[in-house]
């Protein structure tokens, strides 16, 4: 199962680990029972966030210098895969943003 | 992307906040549309004032609901419109508001431009005056035109033009895009409900089955159409449409009616489907708790569809389009694409239809003389 769902697609983009990716200063979480919703204000979009882990790494990707930073020190190797494709899929819908 | 069944099953159970709430702001209208689901006309007494009204966008706040649909009646008649409206925005409520554009000058649409999370959809039922005109009344159309122009003359492009299906718009939806996209607005459609007055002109109005797999094939194909879930119904027919594609009522929907009553959702204005009232206690305590909503959110068989091939898709279809035709929850839905709901309504009696319990309509009222508590 996939970790975020949005009400809408998203577009394709190349997602750089190497960068500082943060929650956008646009969206609001707000914890359910499955993990989070996620709102952007500006685009409209939202997205479920489908495990408690990953709303964790939303909550505390801007305390680090990259995404990869973040990655290595919050989430268990054999589980990276499935963080990078999430954490891409909200870059897309631009729910990350740089900086 | 319709969202997988993991997923459904735990919005079938509730949120901790809705995703979709609605807000009807006053039961006044300057029309009289023959569908109304709220059966507006004239003020009720009891709307909340405006300290109460902001105290209820706070409290909505702190419980990040993330946006409000915001409507009636119509919701710019309430004096304190912009001060309830600019209120939600500051706080970070989102507010998308329906309105039937009379009251929507210019004035108002600079000021409508110059607030962020904000979102305008105007009504009209048809894409000339003499279709539209006939379900919202003699003049609508124009109004509604004139509202749009102004929208646009005052750089808001992206409103939303938002059309019930009836069996007549329906043969105008290509007109509709275009006069949407003429102005760089989307289109936003709607069932048709037989909830308030839409109860006495539901079967007259409604699209017919061929009607509904055109419509079908028509949104499948234009991903980029407003739907708000309306027609998970149709999803039966083949390709799920955009959506949740499930019946949110009490789960991560509801409706908050102007006097404060909590309903699960904006087509069940009716003691049946009522709450609780956000007075007193305020929303939060009526939303976690409420006996109504603990019943709508426990597992539910899937009653009569239990041997449908294509329940999964369309779950049983819509809880209010049911109830006001008579179904128990658990039949098909009245417009089941696979016609099982018409089978079923052929045993139901007409005259035996639930009706709304309260009915604001302007004299000559079709429920009683005044607004029945």
């Amino acid at each position: 199962m996939a970790s975020v769902a949005s009400t809408r697609p998203a577009t394709g983009e190349s997602f750089d680990l190497a960068r500082p990716w943060r929650l956008s200063s646009e969206v609001s979480l707000r914890d359910e029972p499955f993990g989070a919703l996620a709102y952007h204000h500006g685009n409209r979009r939202l997205v479920f966030v489908k495990s408690t882990g990953l709303v964790d790494v939303l909550v505390r990707l801007g305390e680090y210098a990259t995404a990869d930073d973040a990655l290595d020190e919050l989430v268990a190797p054999a589980e990276r895969a499935r963080y990078e494709r999430a954490l891409a899929t909200l870059a897309a819908g631009g729910l990350l943003g740089v900086g | 992307m319709s969202a997988e069944s993991g997923l459904r099953d735990r919005l079938e159970g509730g949120l901790n906040a809705p995703i979709c709430l609605t807000w009807e702001l006053t039961y006044a209208c300057n029309l009289a549309c023959t569908h109304c689901l709220s059966s507006s006309g004239r003020r009720d007494p009891e709307e909340l004032t405006t300290t109460e009204a902001t105290a209820l966008v706070d409290e909505l706040a702190a419980m990040r609901v993330f946006y409000l649909n915001v409507g009636g009646g119509e919701p710019m008649i309430r004096r304190d419109f912009f001060d309830i409206v600019e209120h939600a925005v500051e706080r970070r409520v989102g507010v998308k508001f329906s309105t039937n554009g009379t009251r929507l000058d210019a004035a108002a649409a600079r000021r409508l431009a110059a607030m962020d999370y904000l979102d305008v959809q105007i009504s009209i039922d048809g894409a000339d005056a003499a279709t539209s005109d006939a379900v919202r009344g003699a003049g609508s159309y124009a109004a509604a035109r004139r509202a749009m122009d102004h929208l646009a003359a005052a750089g808001v492009a992206d409103f939303k033009v938002s059309v019930v299906v009836t069996r007549e718009s329906v043969e105008q939806l290509d007109a509709l895009e275009s006069l949407a996209h003429g102005y760089g607005a989307q289109l936003r459609l709607a069932r048709l409900r037989p909830s308030g007055r839409g109860v006495a002109v539901w079967d007259a109005l409604r699209p017919s089955a061929a009607q509904n797999r055109r419509l079908h094939a028509w949104l499948v194909e234009r991903p980029h159409v407003l739907t708000g879930d309306s027609f998970f119904h149709l999803s039966a027919l083949g390709a799920p449409l955009e959506g949740l594609n499930l019946c949110g009522a009490g789960r991560v929907v509801c409706l908050i009616d102007p006097v404060g009553d909590v309903y699960a959702c904006p087509f069940v204005i009716h003691d049946r489907f009522r709450a609780g009232n956000v007075r007193g206690g305020g929303f939060g305590p009526v939303w976690r708790e409420s006996a109504l909503f603990a019943e709508l959110r426990a597992p539910h068989s899937p009653g009569a569809c239990a041997s449908c091939a294509s329940y999964d898709p369309c779950r049983g279809g819509c809880l209010a389009a049911k109830f006001f035709t008579g179904l128990e929850a658990s039949d098909p839905d009245p417009e089941c694409v696979l016609g099982h709901g018409e089978r079923k309504l052929a045993t139901t009696r007409v005259e035996l239809r639930p009706t709304p319990s309260i009915d604001h309509s302007r004299a000559p009222a079709r429920v009683g003389s005044g607004p029945l508590r």
